[in-house]
């Protein structure tokens, strides 16, 4: 596995720089307001550091994706800044959103192919990206034959074939069932230790959230407010079996605590 | 007296007159056999057995129907009005077996055949390029739609007389013929198929700041190519039908089946009138099976519509 690491990084597009002068992310006082007068995200401030790993939880309907999409430029802030560090951005969505009339191959060849890399490049960053996220033999598959979590790896290995520095996650596991969930937490977190992007992954599970992050955010509901910043005491590599980990499930029963008051 | 093998080249098109009673165009609506076959290992293969499963229930319903055209040939109606309704040996032999009607027959089918190929491919080229500029606003889509529904409203029989008076009466007429009656299909298929491109994709897109011609070439059309398919099918049909209204009016030129139709009617040559029917379904029935077959080949190893269900 790491050789696929190594060939990927030697496949170009660079690591770039391990860590940029100023945080990755930085919301300061972000607010969203909808067309309709809905008020979805509100007075938003919080910085993720390169190379640091944030879960944002909270209940469904707060605004969550909505956080994410002001941070990738999907959606205009209405008042406040949103400042990226780093020009590369991964987005991975809550769908694989893989074309469905390209192979395996092509949807992983897709991104280089949108950003003009040429073709004996592209294929060399899909091969390695493949080999990472062990989907060896899958090429030729059209995303339709493949399971959910299949689909997902292929979705996650399409984003690693820019090598982005930033990681935004859209509650990209939510869908699937949890053994499948646990092995793909489990992928990304390898894959976090070896590229040590800034990872901003929204979710509504909170073991989910402790296992992989370095800071939990809790978020409010209508509108959404960022209540709580819990830091998780334990570093990387995190094991499986540290899943249920005294200290993780102290953190995730105050995270809990925290969703049930703003929930309430 | 008949014999299996001339009873061949009547079968599939009595086939479809008795099963449908109506232009080819209207089985566009009923999705057929083909477009369920498999995908995988061996397409083509089972593209076949599939084939076969579809060939045979409607192959009955031809043999009843066959016997049903001799029923009434040769019980309901006496000798003396058997013209009405020849029957169907009659018309194989006299319309393909007689060199001279089959001459006159295939060769007025092969000048309606170009028409209707030739108005198809403008059609194509126009619709598209309508459906294409629609898509990239709302507002251009605000100003151009109503005039493609009112493209579609046009009384045709009306308009084509004046086609005629202001591009002569002949094939370039003919194909406009073609075109206006089967625009309406593509540019609404194609339109919808652009539109329907999943949002999630577009984010993607989005992201990557993909310009909108490199967003049309690699998401939208594909994304839109079985809703194309759909209309270019439908159309394929109507431009057929097209080409047939043609003859009708176009009296200069290459005479094309419509017209040869005409004449038949005029000079109560029902065997070959019926030939020459037949000869305009199989026409139908084979434009629409290409588009069928060219959908299946491109996007039935994707797309929804080419699962098997089983």
């Amino acid at each position: 596995m790491v050789v696929g690491l190594d060939e990927l990084s030697h496949a170009g597009g660079g690591p770039g720089p391990r860590s940029g002068p100023g945080p990755a992310i930085s919301f300061a006082r972000v607010t969203k307001t909808f067309g309709g007068g809905t008020e979805a995200v509100a007075d938003a401030t919080f910085e993720v550091a390169a190379g640091e790993f944030v879960s944002i939880v909270g209940p469904s309907g707060c605004g969550k994706s909505t956080l994410l999409r002001l941070a990738s430029g999907l959606t205009e802030v209405t008042s406040g800044t949103v400042a990226l560090g780093e020009e590369n951005v991964g987005f991975v969505f809550q769908d694989a959103t893989l074309l469905p009339w390209r192979t395996v191959q092509r949807n992983l060849e897709l991104l280089p192919e949108l950003h003009g890399v040429d073709r004996a490049e592209r294929r060399q960053r899909a091969s390695a990206a493949l080999e990472l996220m062990g989907l060896t033999g899958f090429e030729k598959h059209r995303p339709r034959q493949l399971s959910g979590g299949m689909r997902m790896r292929v979705s996650l290995a399409r984003s690693l074939t820019m090598r982005p520095r930033i990681f935004l996650f859209d509650e990209p596991f939510a869908a699937l069932d949890e053994i499948t969930r646990h092995r793909l937490n489990d992928e990304l977190l390898r894959i976090f230790l070896a590229e040590r992007f800034a990872g901003l992954f929204i979710t509504h599970s909170v073991l989910e959230a402790t296992y992989l992050s370095s800071r939990v955010l809790v978020m409010s509901a209508r509108p959404g407010r960022i209540v709580a910043d819990i830091a998780v005491p334990i570093g990387y590599p995190r094991r499986p079996e540290q899943r249920f980990d005294p200290a993780l499930v102290e953190v995730a029963g105050e995270v809990s605590a925290r969703l049930r008051e703003v929930s309430a | 007296m008949i014999d299996f093998k001339t009873e061949q080249p009547g079968a599939h098109g009595a086939e479809a007159h008795g099963a449908a009673g109506a232009p080819p165009v209207t089985s566009a609506g009923s999705p057929s056999t083909v477009e369920g076959a498999p995908s995988g290992g061996g397409r083509l293969r089972k593209w076949s057995a599939a084939s076969a499963r579809a060939v045979l229930p409607p192959f009955v319903v031809f043999v009843i129907v066959i016997g049903i055209w001799l029923f009434v040939t040769y019980v309901v109606l006496d000798a003396q009005r058997r013209f009405l309704l020849p029957p169907p040996q009659d018309v194989v032999s006299v319309g393909f077996f007689q060199a001279a009607n089959r001459d006159e027959i295939f060769s007025a089918l092969w000048s309606t055949t170009r028409v209707a190929i030739v108005g198809l491919a403008w059609a194509i080229a126009l619709g598209s390029a309508f459906a294409i500029t629609m898509s990239w606003g709302r507002w251009v889509e605000r100003s151009l739609y109503p005039w493609a529904v009112v493209l579609q409203t046009l009384p045709l029989l009306a308009i084509v007389p004046v086609i005629g008076f202001w591009f002569q009466y002949n094939f370039k007429s003919r194909v406009i013929v073609c075109v206006l009656i089967s625009l309406f299909p593509i540019i609404t298929n194609t339109l919808f198929g652009l539109k329907s491109v999943d949002q999630a994709h577009r984010d993607l897109f989005k992201l990557h700041k993909v310009g909108p011609l490199k967003r049309l070439v690699k998401l939208e059309i594909p994304s839109a190519l079985p809703a194309i398919f759909t209309g270019w099918r439908i159309s394929a049909g109507l431009s057929v039908i097209g080409a047939i209204v043609g003859d009708f009016f176009f009296q200069q030129g290459t005479p094309g089946i419509g017209r040869l139709i005409q004449t038949y009617t005029s000079q109560l040559q029902t065997d070959q009138l019926f030939a020459a029917v037949i000869v305009c379904v199989l026409l139908g029935l084979a434009t629409f099976w290409s588009f069928g077959f060219l959908a299946w080949l491109l996007v039935g190893s994707w797309h929804e519509s080419g699962r098997r269900k089983d």
